[in-house]
């Protein structure tokens, strides 16, 4: 994973509550075997017409002015749904490096911390603020420092957001989670000597 | 770190005795993973990590795999065979099973007498028991917590980590007891109740929490209603829902495959019966409902939060009160095709769904199979009937349930997700309407443009005789 300290970017809002994983990416497009190119599925059944490829006109994201835009304004309870971590590779894919709503589905939040996709948690008025600022002026530009746990906005304002310690470690470092467990063997290794298997598949 | 004395809930029992190291300031804590169940769709780029960094499957004896989410249900040829013809599904399972033989897992390929949704084989098979903690590359995990085990789904990095390492970094959720008191009336079921917990509680409603669902309606349900319950603990938001494990539960599980048996059996039973929660333990949220007072439950919108009694009216968005819920019941009706204080009682309906890890086990199909014996399905109403699983299908078919079905005019699958997921062939028509028992009615779920109104077996089959949204009630004989 490659190391996120700060994001500059211009924001594009979509103001929908609960959006789901079945909207971030349809299941169809769940039949890859790598992580690659999915960006052109994110939020497909939105972007593109009834044939699949012309883009819908009204949707935001094909919206000349804000093309580019790598900061996502969602509304509440964003990602909630399945477990897919196709929805943060399509996000990725599609040019973003955060996320910002009230609420994340847990399973998502995962996922996207552990791809380098930040989800920012902000209050009712900020995302409102968001919203506004998005539709008033494609331009518009946050700016994010992990370290610091701020989003700041157009106006100077600095938001804090919450992010756990451990996360915000391996997206500063880099660090991914695989290489910390396995660091953990002979723990495990003890764990397992005392706690025989409960089933055997093999057997 | 005995906490003798402490009253526990079962949550916090089946936590402490699976961290390897605690969770502290710095870092979540780190779980030790009984089972791991894997399948074609979110596996993939696990193995190829692995591959990359040249680990291996730390516990194959602890993992199991199943094709199920990108298979077909076409039934099969004169050779047996079920034909894949999508041509990228095909090179998933392809991969699926060279990833399983090389890492040395154990795996039931499509056409298997095994094969089925990994929810519905992991309990069939007796690998599902109290007191373990098990994850899959998939949010329905939450079903298998219907024995008191702790299970959740997780993410593709997550599978690698579990892979590699039969570990995961967790941090500790809060509990909520979820109490279901008093005794369920005719026709209502399952999935009712949790249709109607998650309507009052919203999707986001249960985010960072495990469910403990209690009470006599709870005690009461076979484990094949816990499951249902449990499994759409996601579409309360919470990641894992769990019932404590009782008499109910042992039985189910002696004499399947994996159990243990002989000495081994007493000693395990000792151990299921200490997991209750203890009394005077704490919980961080509780929410109470009354079992009597629910009615078949019907989705009307697009998520699994809007949800309302059968006979009740698609509410008013100009009623509601918070602007973003107004936009989103607005928007939702709109996809719909929904008019608002309609009522969907009569409500014409293209296509019904009877199938899913929800709702696809035996007694499921019993249930619905006992309703449309003898009736027919309504003219221009498409029934398909999916088992979730091989051995399900089996079952019913030595029961002759299978011939019931056809009888009646619906299809008979083989096992899979299905129109569940609609990734494998079996889908929607945009703008079709269907009664699903499936979990999830997000705009395409079922297929693009798709329209899905969420219900129990029997209000499933109620509808498909009726050929319109029909209350199961006013039907039974
Ligand atoms: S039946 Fe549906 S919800 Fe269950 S595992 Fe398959 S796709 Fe997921």
């Amino acid at each position: 994973m490659e190391k996120l300290n700060h994001i500059q970017g211009s924001i594009v809002s979509i103001p929908v509550n609960d959006i789901d994983t079945d909207q971030i990416i349809p299941a169809r497009f769940l039949k890859v075997t790598d992580k690659e190119g999915l960006g052109k599925a994110a939020f497909c059944d939105w972007r593109y017409l009834e044939d699949g490829e012309t883009p819908n006109p009204d949707f935001i994201l094909n919206n000349p002015a804000y093309q580019g835009a790598s900061v996502l304004v969602a509304g509440d309870n964003f990602g909630c749904g399945s477990s897919r971590e196709h929805a943060p590779w399509a996000l990725l894919g599609a040019g973003f490096q955060a996320v910002i709503s009230t609420d994340f589905a847990d399973i998502f939040r995962n996922n996207a911390l552990k791809n380098g996709l930040l989800p920012i948690i902000v209050d009712a008025d900020t995302q409102q603020q968001l919203f506004s600022l998005a539709d008033e002026d494609p331009s518009t530009t946050v700016s994010v420092d992990v370290e610091a746990q701020t989003l700041t906005l157009p106006d100077g304002r600095a938001v804090s957001f919450p992010l756990d310690g451990f996360s915000k470690y391996c997206l500063l470092n880099g660090v991914d989670q695989l290489g910390y467990l396995l660091a953990l063997d002979e723990e495990v290794q003890a764990y397992e000597s005392k706690h025989p298997r409960r089933v055997a598949t093999t057997a | 770190m005995t906490e003798t004395g402490k009253p526990r809930t079962l949550f916090e029992k089946v936590w402490s005795a699976h961290t390897v190291r605690d969770q502290s300031a710095d870092s979540p804590a780190v779980l030790y993973i009984d089972l791991h169940l894997v399948h074609e769709v979110t596996s993939p780029q696990a193995f190829s990590m692995l591959r990359e960094r040249g680990l291996r499957v730390r516990r194959p004896d602890q993992t199991i795999g199943t094709m199920d989410h990108s298979t077909p249900t076409t039934p099969r040829n004169a050779l047996g065979i079920i034909p894949v013809a999508d041509a990228m599904a095909a090179k998933q399972l392809d991969v699926f099973s060279q990833n399983c033989s090389d890492f040395g897992i154990p795996m039931y390929a499509l056409g298997d007498e095994h094969q089925g949704i990994v929810h519905v084989i992991g309990p069939e098979k007796g690998l599902t028991q109290p007191g373990m903690t098990i994850v899959c590359g998939d949010s329905h995990t939450s079903t298998h917590g219907a024995f008191g085990a702790l299970a959740f789904g997780i993410g593709t990095s997550e599978v690698g980590h579990v892979l590699a390492t039969q570990t995961l970094l967790q941090n500790k959720p809060r509990t909520m007891a979820v109490n279901v008191d008093g005794a369920l009336g005719d026709g209502v079921t399952a999935k009712d109740i949790i249709l109607a917990i998650i309507a009052k509680i919203g999707i986001g409603g249960g985010t960072g929490y495990v469910f403990e669902y209690r009470g006599d309606a709870i005690r009461s349900l076979s484990m094949e209603g816990r499951m249902t319950v449990c499994n759409m603990s996601i579409e309360g938001g919470a990641r894992a829902g769990m019932v404590a494990p009782d008499d109910t539960t042992f039985e189910y599980i002696s004499g399947r495959e994996h159990a243990p048996s002989g000495a081994e059996w007493d000693a395990a039973l000792a151990n299921w019966r200490k997991l209750p929660t203890d009394d005077g333990a704490n919980y961080d949220e509780e929410i109470t409902i009354r079992a009597e007072e629910l009615t078949p439950m019907i989705t009307f919108g697009t998520n699994p939060g809007m949800g309302m009694p059968i006979t009740a009216a698609v509410p008013m968005p100009d009623d509601e009160a918070d602007y973003n819920k107004k936009i989103a019941l607005d928007k939702a009706l709109t996809y719909m095709d929904l008019r608002p204080g309609q009522k969907l009682l009569g409500k014409a309906i293209d296509v019904v769904f009877i199938g899913s890890c929800t709702n696809s086990r035996i007694s499921d199909l019993r249930q619905a199979a006992d309703f449309v014996n003898g009736r027919k399905v309504a003219e221009g109403v498409r029934m398909m009937v999916v088992p979730g699983s091989q051995q399900v299908k089996r079952q019913a078919e030595s029961e002759g349930l299978d011939e019931i079905f056809r009888a009646a005019g619906a299809e008979w699958r083989e096992a899979g997700c299905s129109m569940c997921i609609a990734m494998n062939g079996d889908q929607l028509q945009p703008g079709q309407y269907a009664v699903s028992t499936s979990n999830r009615n997000f705009e395409g779920r079922q297929g693009k443009g798709g329209r899905t109104f969420l219900a129990s077996p029997l209000t499933a089959a109620a509808s498909a005789i009726a050929g319109v949204v029909a209350d199961p009630r006013r039907m039974l004989n």
